[in-house]
Order: C-alpha cells, then structure tokens, then sequence
C-alpha cells in the first residue's frame, strides 16, 4: 500500500445491518434525521451547502451536482422536475444496482431533500427494467414512505409536498443518456436532444429538471446530517467525497469497496486480496467500457476525476474491469464494440455506421482474417466517432479501441500474423484459471 | 386490422389498469412504457392487439406506439417461454465464463438465440451487461438475478424451469415469478414481494466486511482533521 488509504463506508454502512432496506432498519441507523434538518432550512441554503461540500455526479460525467442545482431558471412559472437516473447499463458499473436493493431508503430521503432544495413537487426515479426485485425494493421503500408521511402531501408537517413515481425502463443503454432518458420517460424512443438546451432550462416536458445518478442523490443525506466540511475531509481537492469503486473480473475478492475518491488501484487490490491466484494484471477500465483501458502502468495512478484524466481516461462510474493475462484484448474491445454497435440509437451517422463497420473489422482480425492495415482503419473510424457524434455514446465506442491499440498494438498484429487468437479462452473463466 | 383487438372482457380489465397507470403520471404519454409492459403481461409478448390497445388509451396512432415499442429490446415480438433465460456476454461475464455458458444453453435446449423450446417453457437470448459485474459470469431468468453460474449450474437451472420446479433466485423473491407476472409489476402493480429475499449478496458486501475487520470508518463529523485550507467549493 503506497499512502495507506482506508475504506470509508458511508452509503455501505448499515448492508451488514437486519432489514437495512426497510424504514425501520434504515431509521435504527439515523435514517431520516437529514430530511427533518433540511426542511428546517431554507432551499437555496441547502443547494449552498451541496455546492460547499465539492459533490461531484457520480453517473460518469463528474458535473457538480450543486451547480447543477443551482443551474433551474428562478423566473420559469413551469413546474420543476428531479429525475433519478437508475439506469445503470454502462457495462461494468454494478454500483447503484446493490445500493437500491440493499439501502433504498437513502435514496428516497435525498430524493425528498433534493426535491426540496430545488423547489420541486414531483421526483421521478427511472430505473432500468431488467432489474426485477430491484424495482420492487425502489418501490417498498417509497410506499414506506409515503406511508409514514415523508413523501406526499405535506411532508413531515412542513408543507412540502412531493410526489415519486418509480418508473421501470424496457431496455436501450442510450436511455442512461440523461436527455434521452427525458424522452424515453415522456413515452417516446430513447433518443438525445440537441443541448443547449440543458434539462436545467428545458427538461422534461419542457420544464426546468434535474437530472441525478442514484449515488449522487443518495450522497446528499449524509452531507446535511455531517456537513459540507465532512464530505471534503475525504478524496482530493477537486474530487471530494467518497464513492463505490466496483471491482470485477478476475480479481480474488471482487466487489464494492466504498472509499475516497483518489485511492489507487494498488490499494483497492490489496484490499481485495489481489489478481487472483497465479496470475497477473494485463489491463482495466477504470470507468466503464466507455473509458479508455489503463494497464499496471497505472496502479499508482489516483482515482479522482484529474488524475484519470491526466492519464489518458476518465474516472467514470469507478467502473474497476480487471482482466489478467489470459484475456485477449481484441476480444475484450470487440465484445464491447458489439455493445456499442448494438445499443446505437441510430440517429447520428458516425455511430451508427461507424460501429458497425468496427464489428466487421475487429471480428475478422480476431478471427485471424485481418491485416495490418485494419488497424489504421479502425483508428479511422474513431477519428470519426471521437468529437463527431451527436452523444457521448459514439465518443465512449472510441476508448476501448484507440486504447488497446495504444497499449496492445503488437497483440492485434498477432492475430493476423498467426490468422487466429493465440488465447486460449477456457483458461479466462471463473473455473478455468487454474487449470 | 380490425382482428387486431382484445375479447371485449381482456380490454374492459385491462383499461382498468390503464387509467391507474395513466394517473400516476402529468402527461399521459408518459405511460406508454408502463403500458407496453401491461399489454406483454396479458400475452407474453407485445402484439398487434397490444399495440392497437395502447394506442388507444393514449390517443395516439398504432405506427406511433410500434415505434416506441421495437425500439425496446425488452418488449418481444413473438411469444416468449414461461420463463425467459438471458446469458450477460458482455465483455466481463463473456470473459469470466458467459460464452461458455451461453454455449452450454443453447446445446443443452436445442434453441438458437432468442428461441423458445418446443414446449414453451423456456426462452434463451444473451443479454447486455446487466449490472451485476462482480457477480460474474450472471444469468437472468425473468429478469431475477442468477450469480456467478458456470455451465453445469445453469443446465440445471433451466432443467427445473422445464420440469416445473421451484426455483430461487439469488438475489430476487423466495420463488421465481412468471415472464407474464414479471411483466405486471413492470407495468407498476406490485406483487407483495419486495421485503423478500436477501439485501446484499457476498460482493456486496466484501469492502464493508474488510472495513469492520480493520476498523475503518468515514470521518466522524465532530472530530474532523483541521485543515489548513478550507474547503474551497466547486468554482
Ligand atoms: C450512453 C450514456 C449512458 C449513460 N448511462 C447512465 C446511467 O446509466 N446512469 C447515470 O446516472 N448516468 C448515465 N449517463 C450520464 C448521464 O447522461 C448524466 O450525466 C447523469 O445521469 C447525471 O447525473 P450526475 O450528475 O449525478 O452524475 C450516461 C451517459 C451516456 C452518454
Ligand atoms: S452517438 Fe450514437 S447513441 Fe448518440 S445520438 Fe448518435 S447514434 Fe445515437
Ligand atoms: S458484464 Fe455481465 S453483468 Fe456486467
């Protein structure tokens, strides 16, 4: 361990605890101590305080989220909008999903806070539809709520009053797309709108909207029961706060592990007992698939938004893929790209031709069928994608390909060299690592 | 068509549904999704029927709600099994095991992707990344969460959705529910079960285990490090 940074369980904290999900467990640890506080003060103290405390999106993005309150037109007469994105679909993130099943509540006391804050009487959470028993929790928890008057009319007594509509989406990774989504929830095709304008300004139905992951939201409560000066005593300067870092793959304990932003992933691997037995790390995401891949160059490097940046990635959903040295890498970049190819909604050219010509190239050079010269044609195609796409789908379709020809060039050349993988696949699975 | 409507008792129910969906929402557009899930719950998958009814409660024109409804993988075009069988292959469960699993499936039913057995019990497809990473490699049968599966677990699993068995899911309700049933809470109408069934599953719960073991904690909020600069807000 290099600067011996520890775990900090916040929003993890009581999922070791009985019935963590319901009201009663979530009250026995303090739950709903932060929504009475934040109705004894006014709105806009409430989103100084978020702006205070350095909260940055968890979604991907890394916008502040108080700015981004602070963002609603004071003078629109229209009805104000926060919309949860509970859309959890860029692969690798397993983040928000286990928080909703174990810990609703929190999500549902900062969802009233934030409600509150931006003076809005109707939240929305949109969670994706492929999440069955997560949907039903979501929507435990708020009738709980309602139920015990901290949603409805009138909350708590304070004459706040706020409705939530748990909404279950039908499957299209675009509608975690924050614009797309909005229309998607209006019961249209999931497709981005043109920004500006920003939701901030013209959101759902036209009207000014917040947009929110579930982990950026279900932040706020412990930052109004602590403070703003709690939140920045954890993570950098410019990252504040603690976040889910979810390792998966081919690690010994894979999981989530809640921590300041700016641990490494040396720690995080050490926490997590290592690359499992025998092996060694060959490269990971360290957001997403929609962030370029990093390789053990990058053990040391801090995750928080500007390190990662500076590294060539970006910190994204804290997304931790860990692939070791079986894995092929050119299968790894056109599983994702079938992904991409699959998920496009078609509306702007560059991403929907562009990932489909990728599927074709990198499938023949896998297939041991391509030359040296699909490669410069495949970083073509990203020169088109990157910058050139109308949303940051057909840019993140761009990071695993220039990434792992960056770091892995000669292993393309291998394929075409050899005219097929020289992986064997049966020893990157779960039961064949040891064998 | 003028075929293409329910029996006049399947739509009086149905629109009884309808309107409660419908209220929950300031604009009534905003139900079609909820809708489609209604309609699939009724049929196991969105037909023409569907589509004519949906378009109906919303004022809106057939080709109008088929547009929204192909675009969404989860809504099918032809009748799916009781229970529906999505394999993640996805980068890391393809990786960790899900090619091999899918494989294994599609051997074991004698069905290619998105096909039905003969008897209609179960439907295979591979599925997107669905969240559940460092549950790898995961299954989803109706939308329940299946984890870390390997070829023989899976066989056996879809042999007891054939052969009518219990099945749990691993981190869902105590029994598995059907794709119609599935579909309804889909729509939004609950089935009771949301307090059954664990709250977090081993990975889940790896970081907070190591935290309680070493003694890690969040800061306490009154014994805050003093800090030379305060904190400087997001400008
Ligand atoms: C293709 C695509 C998929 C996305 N999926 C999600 C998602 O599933 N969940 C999410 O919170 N944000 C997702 N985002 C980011 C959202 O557009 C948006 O930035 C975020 O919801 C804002 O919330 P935050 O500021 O709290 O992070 C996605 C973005 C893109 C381009
Ligand atoms: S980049 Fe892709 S997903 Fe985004 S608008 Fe264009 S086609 Fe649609
Ligand atoms: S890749 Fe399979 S659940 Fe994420």
């Amino acid at each position: 361990m290099s600067t011996g940074t520890t775990l900090t369980p916040v929003l993890s904290d009581n999922w070791d605890r009985p019935e963590s999900f319901t009201l009663e467990g979530y009250r026995a640890t303090g739950g709903y101590g932060a929504l009475r506080t934040a109705l004894g003060m006014e709105p806009d103290a409430l989103v100084d305080l978020v702006k205070a405390s350095g909260l940055r999106g968890r979604g991907g993005a890394g916008f502040p989220t108080g700015m981004k309150w602070g963002f609603l037109p004071k003078d629109n007469p229209n009805p104000r909008y926060l919309v949860v994105n509970a859309d959890e679909s860029e692969p690798g993130t397993c983040k928000d999903i286990p928080l909703l099943l174990a810990n609703p509540h929190a999500l549902v006391e900062g969802v009233a806070i934030a409600s509150y804050a931006i003076r809005s009487s109707q939240a929305f959470i949109y969670v994706r539809g492929e999440v069955l028993h997560v949907i039903r929790r979501v929507r435990h928890a708020v009738e709980e709520a309602y139920a015990a008057g901290l949603l409805g009319k009138d909350v708590l007594g304070s004459g706040f009053d706020l409705d939530v509509v748990v909404h279950a989406g039908a499957g299209a990774y675009i509608c975690g797309e924050e614009t797309a989504l909005l229309d998607s929830l209006e019961g249209y095709r999931g497709q981005p709108r043109l920004k500006p304008p920003f939701p901030a300004v013209a959101g759902l139905y036209a009207s000014p909207t917040v947009v929110n992951n579930v982990e950026s939201i279900a932040s706020v409560p412990s930052i109004v029961a602590n403070g703003a000066e709690w939140f920045t005593a954890m993570g950098t300067e410019k990252s504040a706060g603690f976040g889910f870092f979810s390792l998966s793959g081919h690690v010994t304990r894979p999981g989530q592990y809640e921590a300041p932003l700016g641990i490494t992933l040396r720690e995080l691997l050490d926490m997590a007992g290592g690359i499992r037995a025998g092996h060694r790390l060959k490269f990971w995401t360290p957001g997403g698939s929609s962030t370029p891949i990093f390789t053990d160059e990058h053990l040391d490097t801090p995750l928080d938004f500007e390190s990662v940046g500076a590294a060539g990635s970006m910190l994204g959903t804290r997304a931790l893929q860990i692939f070791d040295e079986t894995t092929c890498v050119v299968r790894a970049a056109g599983r994702w790209i079938q992904f991409y190819a699959h998920e496009s909604c078609g509306k702007c050219t560059p991403c929907r031709e562009g990932n489909f010509w990728m599927v074709q190239v990198l499938d023949r050079i896998e297939h041991g069928e391509g030359t040296e010269a699909d490669l410069d044609k495949l970083l073509d195609i990203c020169d088109n994608l990157l910058g050139r796409s109308f949303c940051a789908l057909g840019d993140g379709a761009a990071s695993p390909v220039m990434s792992s020809i960056k770091y892995f060039r000669q292993e393309y050349i291998d394929h075409v060299e050899r005219g097929g993988c020289p992986f064997d696949h049966a020893k990157s699975t779960v039961w064949g690592g040891t064998a | 068509m003028s075929t293409a409507t329910f029996p006049e008792e399947t739509r009086a129910r149905l629109e009884v549904d309808a309107k409660e969906i419908i209220g929950r929402y300031p604009r009534q557009r905003s139900a079609l999704l909820p809708l489609l899930h209604l309609v699939q719950s009724e049929e196991g998958f969105v037909s023409a029927k569907g589509i004519a009814f949906c378009a109906d409660q919303l004022g809106l024109t057939t080709a109008e709600v088929t547009a929204v409804a192909t675009f969404y993988t989860m809504y099918k075009r032809r009748p799916t099994g009781d229970f529906h069988v999505g394999v993640c292959t996805n980068t890391l469960c393809a990786v960790m095991g899900g090619d091999e699993i899918f494989a294994a499936l599609k051997d074991h039913l004698g069905v290619g992707n998105d096909e039905t057995t003969e008897d209609g019990r179960v439907s295979l497809e591979h599925i997107e990344c669905n969240a559940a990473c460092d549950f790898a490699p995961v299954v989803m049968v109706n939308w329940e969460f299946f984890d870390n599966q390997t070829p023989e677990s899976a066989k056996r699993l879809v042999d007891d959705l054939r052969l009518g068995r219990d099945v749990a899911p691993t981190r869902g309700p105590d029994r598995l529910c059907t794709w119609k049933e599935a579909s309804r809470v889909l729509a939004g109408f609950s089935d009771g079960r949301g307090a059954e069934g664990t709250q977090a599953g081993e990975p889940s719960l790896t970081g907070l285990r190591l935290a309680r073991e070493r003694g890690w904690t969040a800061p306490d909020p009154d014994r805050l490090p003093v800090g030379d600069d305060p904190e400087g807000g997001a400008a």
